[in-house]
């Protein structure tokens, strides 16, 4: 429990520590909010889709959440390249908890990151329909972060070093992101990207979260929190299989 | 009884063998000293040895735990400081001895009084609180040594503890592994390239190259067979004098074949 503990809380420490990394993971997501979310405004309301900063924040707090999470998980690639990782792997704890300790602190600086960008958005004009369901939609935005670091430590226990970190970054972090929704609607698009937003997690966690927060809703909350705590298991089993077999 | 047993172990990378069916054993309470040019596979066995690396074939006993088998008991059993850097550059030192402290579940008084025992002894305790990346490499060295003495396994494993130590912190880092090895019998399993160190400390030697174990006895007796003034000399004539090359990432990973045969 312990052990668990205090590698959940490195996490912590090394994240909030690192300022150029603090401010440089908050640029993007308020770049995206205050471009787009500006930049596009006019065109939503006049095609009659309503307020575009209301259907935007949700997706951009998806965004920062899947980039914090899934390089959370792939922390583990620098570890391995600055030899921290063996001072874990020979310690007598098992793999299991090792990685889970990981991942909730990973987890943890995900979903704090989704808060800040939530705080932003509302500095920015956004207004949810009930300040409430502010504590629902963390809830939901630890879930999304849970199965992303689980995604990013699955992938980078295969990883050896950094070579492969860009390839998984353009490859499945940016479509994982474009093909969720979080930045237009789904509805009356070609049925390919459809069909590959309904594979992809994140489109279930933006469509909770624009459900709680604006009352938008494509899948149902139901139908969405079970992906979500399906494939976050899911992931948590490779993550944590793959994790078992490191080999430094 | 023995605290390590290894029978037929083999480990190859990519068809190189980097590990040749090797067998041997430490007795419970032994200063051991394994030793061997560069890339002879002294890193790689350490490796098999402490759970990071499964082996292609043979077995493994850690205080009679076999590592494939139990390797959580293995790993309850044995300390380790490593040859190359283990240390989180991001944490304070402190928090690096402390973070150990936890993993290896020592109760928080005790924890407290050896983490401020061994900072002092390491004379890091004034700058307990700065980052570990602000240190000199001769700093997170005395760090490592210090993290790795933290918990007091049945058995421990010093991977060229010394390596980049000036002869003070030398002299006083095996002094400190002597004492561990009288007072609470540990048993002292250590590499090193230093080998009048070897010599001076190690109570049974054993010598691998190329993968294989070409020699095993005290030091008198390995300069007694090899007709040698000194353990170094007598290192020379079992090793042969050609350097070693060893390439790609990991250190023992790759290993050139002396002269190509």
């Amino acid at each position: 429990m312990n052990a668990i503990y205090i590698l959940w809380l490195r996490q912590i420490k090394r994240h909030f520590r690192s300022k150029s990394r603090l401010i440089g993971s908050l640029a993007q997501p308020l770049l995206f909010l205050l471009a787009l979310g500006y930049g596009f405004g006019p065109i939503f309301q006049k095609a009659g889709e309503g307020n575009y900063l209301e259907f935007l924040a949700p997706g951009i707090i998806g965004m920062s959440i899947i980039f914090s999470a899934t390089f959370s998980g792939m922390e583990l690639i620098w570890d391995r390249q600055f030899g921290f990782l063996k001072e874990t792997l020979v310690a007598p704890i098992s793999r299991f908890n090792i990685m889970l300790g990981r991942t909730l602190g990973g987890a943890t600086v995900a979903t704090t990151q989704g808060i800040l960008v939530l705080l932003m958005s509302l500095a920015a004009g956004f207004r949810p329909i009930s300040y409430l369901n502010i504590f629902f939609a963390i809830s939901i935005m630890l879930l999304v972060s849970l199965l992303f670091t689980a995604l990013g430590t699955a992938i980078a226990s295969h990883l050896e070093d950094m070579q492969g970190f860009h390839l998984i970054v353009n490859f499945l972090v940016m479509p994982l992101f474009f093909l969720s929704g979080a930045l237009f609607p789904l509805e009356g698009l070609p049925k390919t990207i459809v069909s590959l937003a309904k594979i992809n997690p994140l489109t279930y966690g933006v469509d909770a979260l624009r459900n709680i927060l604006t009352d938008i809703s494509q899948f149902g909350l139901l139908t969405d929190i079970s992906v979500l705590l399906a494939v976050a298991f899911l992931f948590l089993l490779i993550g944590s299989y793959s994790f078992s077999k490191i080999q430094v | 009884m023995e605290a390590i047993q290894v029978k037929n172990l083999t480990k190859k990378f990519n068809g190189l063998t980097a590990v040749d069916n090797i067998s041997f054993s430490v007795k419970k309470g032994e200063l051991f000293a394994f030793l061997g040019p560069n890339g002879a596979g002294k890193s790689t066995t350490i490796k098999m040895l402490t759970t990071l690396l499964r082996q292609n074939s043979g077995r493994i006993k850690i205080n009679g735990y076999d590592t494939l088998k139990d390797p959580n008991e293995v790993r309850r059993s044995f300390g380790i400081v490593f040859q190359d850097p283990s240390l989180d550059d991001e944490l304070t030192a402190y928090e690096n001895m402390e973070f150990h402290g936890i993993l290896y579940s020592i109760p928080r008084k005790v924890r407290r009084e050896r983490v401020k025992e061994l900072l002092k002894f390491v004379e890091l305790w004034d700058r307990r609180k700065d980052l570990v990346k602000k240190f000199s490499s001769g700093m997170k060295r005395r760090l490592e040594i210090a993290r790795g003495f933290i918990h007091h396994p049945k058995i421990l494993f010093l991977d060229e503890p010394t390596l980049g130590l000036d002869s003070q912190t030398r002299n006083h880092v095996w002094h400190y592994i002597q004492k561990l090895n009288t007072k609470n019998k540990t048993t002292i399993f250590f590499t090193t390239h230093y080998l009048e160190e070897a010599e001076k400390i190690a109570k049974r030697i054993v010598i691998i190259d190329n993968g294989k174990i070409i020699a095993d006895g005290s030091a008198k007796e390995l300069k007694e067979k090899t007709d040698a003034s000194s353990l170094e000399k007598a290192f020379l004539k079992l090793t042969g004098k050609n350097i070693r090359e060893e390439i790609g990432t990991g250190i023992d990973r790759m290993r050139l074949f002396r002269n190509k045969r």
